[in-house]
């Protein structure tokens, strides 16, 4: 059990904030920390690495990590951080990087083979893609078999494909070292494909906090289906006309009247909507 | 001609070599915490401490070389310790000469070690704190192979000032033969009694000499830039 009740004054952006964070997690969770940019989610990460000063107590297990009068220092917490940006060491080759946490070869080999990069292993940071650094930034974190695992937006860098690919990765490192793991992340798939909890913060609070269907899903109860897209394209075929729209990641083809057609104008935002099938009357 | 050139005393030369090296690894060794300290700090102090590392660039050699006299002689405090406990005299010798070129030649080494470090990506030192690395080992595996461009240039610098000095060392060490006559004081010398072929080809020296350095330091930087990219 990870025990964490801290408290820090920030002066952010959005001007003067109180970081209070209260929250125990279990072993072997994936939590996910959403919320608005400047929420704190970043630097409740940070404080947990010991990168941040805060006020309060961090216990994991039966270790001590802060209270009011240790602070254990970031090197002797055994951690992993996957940074935004990598971070790796353009200094050493990928395999260099991972054995720079730990001379643990057979570990490093392992942990490459798991995330197809074995053959890169000689290679420099500076000659892999976005997706091989980050995950070589992932295996880096493992490396010293932390207790804890953190991960500031991992892949919010990388295009779609290349998220899926590494959340299947990510799912698969997960089962295999059950390492708890707190992301930070913006993306509600990546959420609730990873994480078996999610917590949102909002000016340093904890506003809602429980599995990732009841977090995410807001549509809940309303009986409707609503999607926020742009319109890319009208096609006249034969007597009605297909508008074109993108949502998400995903183009829909959608049937529309003459009549409608008159007021649509391409690239301008739309919403698609299907009205309940089965009303519900509600007293 | 060739009588000429077999004329030439090289002992200025080596001199000016022998204290350009000495400074510039006492200065490096100096300079490494010191650039760290002041990369990584968020301390109120820290402009205080730029100030003063900077002075050297923009006091005149004389002032600077007047106070380093004034300290280090027999008469004050600091030179009558260094000569009573350690028998050790830092004025009109070699060893003078060392104490005011780590003075003068201190920003040198620092600025560019500084700047090297700040920019350094902070995460990546981060990493390497995550990864339950101290601090020195950060500088010096993480840090420093990812600052060479900087590092050289301070390294070079230093050196090429100190070889390049002439105000400091003639106050403190004034122009004693392979003693703290550096080339530059000797070039000074020749002009002072008309002896203008010896002043052309110590000059032309010191040119040929501190022009295949830079341009090697220019070229390292470029092949450095094209490669981190």
């Amino acid at each position: 059990m990870i025990k964490i009740n801290i408290n820090k004054k920030l002066h952010g952006s959005n001007g003067n904030m109180n970081l209070d964070i209260n929250l125990n997690i279990k072993e072997n969770d994936f939590v996910s920390l959403s919320g608005e940019s400047g929420s704190g989610k970043t630097t409740l990460l940070r404080i947990l690495a010991g990168l941040e000063t805060s006020t309060g107590t961090i216990q994991i297990g039966n270790e001590i990590w802060q209270d009011e009068k240790t602070c254990l220092a970031t090197q002797k917490r055994k951690i992993g951080f996957v940074f935004q940006d990598y971070a790796l060491f353009p200094n050493m080759s990928v395999e260099e990087n991972l054995l720079f946490v730990k001379n643990d070869k057979e570990l490093a080999k392992h942990l490459l083979e798991i995330t197809q990069l074995a053959n890169l292993s000689k290679r420099l940071p500076n000659t892999l893609s976005g997706g091989q650094k980050q995950r070589v930034s992932l295996c880096r974190a493992l490396m010293n078999k932390p207790k804890l695992l953190l991960m500031d937006e991992p892949l919010s860098a990388l295009d779609p494909t290349m998220r899926t690919k590494l959340q299947n990765e990510i799912l698969a490192l997960h089962k295999e070292f059950g390492t708890t793991t707190i992301m930070v992340s913006h993306d509600p798939s990546e959420i609730y494909r990873l994480s078996n909890r999610v917590i949102v913060l909002d000016h340093g609070q904890i506003i809602n906090d429980g599995n990732a269907k009841d977090v995410l899903l807001k549509t809940t109860g309303s009986q409707k289906f609503s999607f926020e897209g742009e319109l890319l394209d009208i096609i006249k075929v034969d007597v009605v006309y297909i508008a074109i729209v993108s949502i998400g990641q995903q183009l829909v083809e959608v049937v529309v009247s003459s009549e409608e057609v008159k007021d649509l104008k391409i690239g301008s935002q739309v919403s698609i909507s299907t009205k309940a099938f089965n009303p519900t009357i509600i007293h | 001609m060739i009588d000429m050139l077999q004329n030439i005393e090289f002992a200025p030369f080596i001199l000016s070599f022998k204290l350009a090296g000495l400074t510039t690894i006492i200065l490096f060794m100096i300079s490494l915490p010191l650039s760290w300290y002041l990369s990584q700090t968020k301390s109120k102090i820290k402009p205080v401490l730029e100030a003063i590392t900077a002075l050297p660039i923009v006091l005149p050699p004389s002032v600077l070389g007047f106070y380093i006299l004034v300290v280090l002689s027999q008469n004050s405090p600091v030179g009558s310790f260094f000569e009573d406990v350690f028998d050790i005299k830092l004025v009109f010798n070699f060893t003078g000469l060392v104490v005011a070129s780590c003075f003068y030649s201190l920003p040198f080494m620092v600025q560019p070690l500084q700047s090297g470090f700040e920019s350094i990506n902070k995460n990546m030192l981060e990493a390497s704190y995550v990864a339950g690395k101290g601090k020195i080992e950060t500088i010096f595996k993480v840090a420093l192979p990812n600052i060479k461009p900087a590092l050289l240039t301070a390294i070079i610098v230093t050196f090429a000032h100190t070889v390049g000095e002439f105000g400091v060392v003639l106050m403190v060490g004034g122009s004693i033969p392979n003693e703290t006559k550096v080339a530059s004081v000797a070039i000074y010398e020749m002009v002072e009694i008309m002896d203008y072929t010896g002043a052309h080809i110590y000059s032309a020296i010191m040119v040929l000499i501190s022009f295949i350095v830079l341009l090697s330091v220019y070229i390292f930087n470029h092949k450095q830039k094209k490669s981190f990219i």
